[in-house]
């Protein structure tokens, strides 16, 4: 028994991923620059894109919600230990998202397509 | 989560026969096989707590994104009574925030007890003064009677010149009644979306506050990291979704 017990805690050691403090010192870096940047690019006009007539996207909002997706992607990995972590954990993550981008996708596409012509 | 520490004698854990004990960690509970097994399993209890959470927020940043779009200059306009600066400013005191906060995550791990009481407590400081930025901002539409409800104006978006400070940056031009009408919404919305992130900041302060107290007893230094660690995922969720605040009502309306 006293051996069971030894393993489950060496097995525990080993499982358990600590992340070292230079990792949390460079993610924070790189989310200041990452803030600094989107800043800065909301002061410049990114210009638009005429994708088809009467639809255009506009490169400002775009280019913000990538730098968001990269912090958010730098905060989930590191600070949350996803990339160390379960594969179950990575899944639920993955889910998350998943459902999410279905939210979010699905009903804008309904919202925006059903005066579809008719602008 | 709980920090409970105590394990009765009497228990009859499986397979083990008369006087036979099975041992394990003192915080582990009989039910699991392993601390790991333990520590996953509450790992997967929160992220799954975080998946609700995301669909609770998905839902209003779904309404803000139709709303955005159907009263694209209404959206614009009230959006640049938002001062870019104190945005920038809580956005960065946030991701510091999430710094300690991973910090100490790492003091527990490493039983560093005086070293985690400094990253909690850093963390909760900085917690404050977030909201404090977001009271000064709250108060400011107060004040200009931006707060939607009985009292809403309408002022600064029917007659621009009326409202020098933002006027001068952004020029804007004044809106058709029915237009301005829906700047209410925007900032109803705004209010919907910070409100909700600063409850969850102020229910993680608070627990931060608990944390303090039970750190400088030594209860995260035995080995048992599963509350800070799960106390880190919530605190990076509520960063994460800060930092999606910050753009979509801040930054993406200049031009």
């Amino acid at each position: 028994m006293t051996v069971h017990n030894d393993e489950s805690i060496e097995e525990h050691e080993s499982h358990h991923h600590i992340v070292s403090p230079r990792i949390y010192i460079t993610i924070l870096l790189a989310l200041l620059v990452g803030t600094a940047v989107t800043v800065w690019a909301s002061y410049v006009d990114l210009g638009e894109w005429h994708i088809l007539p009467g639809i255009t996207l506009f490169w400002n909002p775009v280019v913000a919600l990538a730098i968001a997706a990269t912090k958010m992607i730098l905060v989930v990995l590191f600070f949350m230990h996803v990339k160390y972590s379960t594969k179950l954990t990575k899944l639920t993550v993955g889910a998350g998202i998943f459902t999410f981008i279905v939210l979010v996708g699905m009903t804008l596409s309904d919202y925006m397509t059903r005066a579809w012509g008719r602008w | 989560m709980s920090d409970s520490q105590v394990v009765s004698n009497d228990v009859v854990v499986h397979g083990a026969e008369a006087g036979v004990q099975h041992e394990h960690l003192p915080y582990q509970r009989h039910h699991f096989e392993t601390y790991a097994q333990q520590n996953d399993a509450t790992n997967f209890a929160m992220w799954l707590f975080l998946l609700t959470e995301i669909m609770f927020f998905g839902g209003l940043f779904t309404a803000y994104l139709i709303y955005r779009n159907w009263y694209y200059p209404a959206f614009v306009q009230a959006s640049h009574q938002l001062q870019i600066f104190w945005g920038t400013a809580n956005t960065a005191v946030l991701i510091t925030s999430s710094f300690t906060m991973a910090m100490g995550v790492w003091c527990a791990e490493m039983k560093k007890k005086s070293a985690l009481v400094l990253c909690l407590t850093l963390t909760f400081v900085l917690g404050l003064v977030f909201l404090g930025i977001k009271f000064i901002e709250y108060k400011e539409k107060y004040d200009k009677n931006h707060i939607p409800g009985f009292h809403y104006s309408m002022q600064s978006f029917l007659n621009p010149q009326s409202d020098p400070e933002v006027y001068n940056e952004y020029h804007d031009k004044p809106l058709s009644f029915d237009m301005a009408r829906h700047t209410e919404l925007y900032f109803f919305l705004y209010f919907a979306m910070t409100g909700m992130h600063a409850l969850h900041m102020i229910i993680g302060i608070a627990i931060l506050g608990y944390m303090i107290f039970r750190a400088q007893a030594g209860a995260y230094t035995t080995g048992h990291v599963t509350f800070v660690e799960n106390f880190g995922l919530y605190w990076h969720f509520v960063d994460i979704i800060w930092i999606y605040l910050f753009p979509l009502l801040y930054l993406i309306s200049r031009h």
